[in-house]
């Protein structure tokens, strides 16, 4: 097998295996850059041995093999954590076992790894960074390129938030009863944060981006595996699949962005629509609904239209109102009054946008849903200042541009008019 | 594992009637009195307000100034303590999320030196 080949295998191994095995190597070892090092020595020791030797059989064993015989050294080197070695030795039989399967024990390392590295206690750049780091197992640099931040930027708050995990004393643990819907609540909002940042992305940007949208859906099915009968994991990663299987019809041929309604519906994934929708459909089953599982089934209802006239809003309203008794924001309100604009007209709509006014003053996708109610009524000028509005309070390029072009149009009839 | 925690009378105590306030206090000194006969408060106390603070500044050559009021000038001020042990944070937050009172509690570990 070529350098290269091993290099790229082992990167897709490490992919799926790196969470477990600094999950476990945490649990022992009690310290988080111990652990990540670890991984990283068994990642150059496999680099060492599989050009000549191949690829192992299990490659997952081989590397916690490896990596738990260089924490035996390190251990050995500490007499204080003598308790420790005897851990580690314990465990030796288990974690030489196949890791396909994992069990139990090795679900719970990378689900324990999950929800403390989104514990509410840490700020939630610093969950999303070690997230992503620990977790998805990206490189400092790689975090840093995604959200347009300096790579010190990054270290830092990655070094500042391990050192409050060790000095408050954040315990490595899946919380149980009573927390786990708040604690999971933390943990998806953090992965649904990097899917937008990721989605938002206008497609230019992307090409120097990573896809973190990718990311945050590999690590959500991650979550849905380790907590099965857990229904809002389910809901989220429908939505996030739901999204995806449309993301080749949100951009047009010249980059710009277009809206669902312009959108060549031929270009959606049909395979992945469906799949996506039968995974709501189970966790819609296990009879728990929540904001995740209901933002899902709305963005499913679009999807299953093949034409935009053909949307059952009807539909799309009530599931709005469910989301509303659970999550009663002005932006959940603002999305239901766009969608009773389609059910019964840019006056109806406009009555219940106006209200919310006050509350959403800053929020440019306000003004816009604003401007387009105003623009169907026919109040060109009206409709023209909204949109002003609007473009002045977005800094995303694909968004500036949509408005622009709308700026014009409205522009352009004003002046006919 | 030691916590210090700083506990900050929120506004909402203003509007209270006297009674209101009487009532949260009782619940407070029984929830306080369970926490310390549990073991997980260790030491506290209620501390006059903020008006009755002195504040002693001492530099590196031993000069000392003495001036009125607490050392930090803000709108939120420590209006009490509690020395609890607990596991660790986890523990710490559903100790002091069952504080009774509308109040701030910062959770702070505290430095704790072998022997």
């Amino acid at each position: 097998m070529t350098d290269s080949g091993v290099h790229a295998s082992l990167e897709a191994i490490l992919r799926h295996e790196r969470a477990r095995l600094t999950g476990a190597l945490v649990r022992i070892l009690g310290d988080w850059d111990a652990a990540e090092e670890l991984v990283q020595d068994a990642a150059v020791a496999a680099l060492e041995h599989w050009p000549a030797e191949g690829v192992p059989r299990n490659p997952g064993a081989w590397l916690m093999t490896a990596a738990r015989r260089r924490a035996v050294d390190r251990v050995r080197r500490q007499a204080r954590y003598r308790d420790r070695l005897a851990q580690l030795t314990r465990e030796a039989s288990q974690m030489d076992g196949p890791m396909e399967t994992g069990g139990p024990l090795a679900a719970d390392d990378r689900l324990r790894l999950i929800f403390t590295c989104c514990h509410p206690a840490l700020s939630r750049e610093a969950q999303v960074a070690l997230t992503l780091r620990t977790v998805g197992g990206l490189e400092t640099a790689a975090v840093a390129r995604a959200f347009l931040v300096p790579e010190t930027t990054v270290a830092q708050r990655l070094v500042r938030a391990k050192r409050k995990i060790r000095d408050a004393a954040i315990p490595y643990r899946v919380p149980d009863g009573a927390e786990l819907p708040e604690r999971l609540g933390e943990v998806l909002a953090v992965l649904y944060l990097i899917f937008n940042e990721g989605y938002l992305a206008s497609q230019a940007d992307v090409v120097e981006r990573r896809d973190l949208a990718r990311d945050a859906e590999w690590l959500c099915s991650l979550v849905v595996r380790l907590m099965p009968d857990e229904p809002e994991p389910m809901g989220l990663l429908a939505l996030m699949r739901l999204h995806l299987a449309r993301a080749h019809a949100r951009f047009g041929a010249d980059g710009s962005l277009v809206l669902l309604a312009d959108q060549d519906r031929r270009l959606w994934d049909r395979r992945m629509i469906d799949e996506a929708a039968a995974l709501l459909e189970r966790a819609l089953r296990i009879g728990r609904p929540g904001p995740y599982q209901l933002q899902a089934a709305i963005v499913a209802v679009h999807a299953s239209a093949r034409w935009h006239t053909d949307t059952d809003w009807g539909q799309i309203v009530a599931l709005y109102d469910a989301l509303l008794r659970l999550q009663p924001t002005p932006v959940v309100a603002l999305n239901r009054a766009v969608a009773v604009g389609e059910l019964r007209g840019p006056a109806a709509a406009l009555a219940e946008i106006e209200p919310l006014g006050q509350r959403l003053d800053g929020y440019h996708l306000f003004h816009a849903a604003r401007g387009e109610m105003l623009r169907r009524l026919g109040r060109t000028l009206d409709a023209a200042a909204a949109v002003r509005r609007a473009l002045e309070l977005t800094a995303n390029p694909a968004e500036m541009d949509l408005l622009r072009r709308r700026l014009v149009e409205l522009e352009a009839s004003a002046t006919v008019a | 594992m030691k916590y210090m925690v700083l506990i900050s009378g929120g506004e909402t105590w203003d509007g209270l009637s006297e009674e209101q306030q009487a009532d949260l206090y009782q619940n407070i000194g029984a929830w306080w009195a369970e926490q310390v006969q549990n073991g997980r408060i260790l030491e506290g106390y209620q501390l006059q307000g903020a008006e009755t603070a002195t504040t002693v500044r001492r530099d590196l050559n031993g000069n000392v100034t003495v001036t009125d009021g607490p050392y930090i000038e803000a709108k939120e001020t420590v209006g009490g303590y509690a020395v609890i042990d607990v596991p660790d944070l986890d523990a710490a937050i559903s100790l002091v999320s069952g504080w009774p009172g509308p109040d701030a509690l910062e959770i702070r570990p505290v430095v704790e030196r072998d022997g």
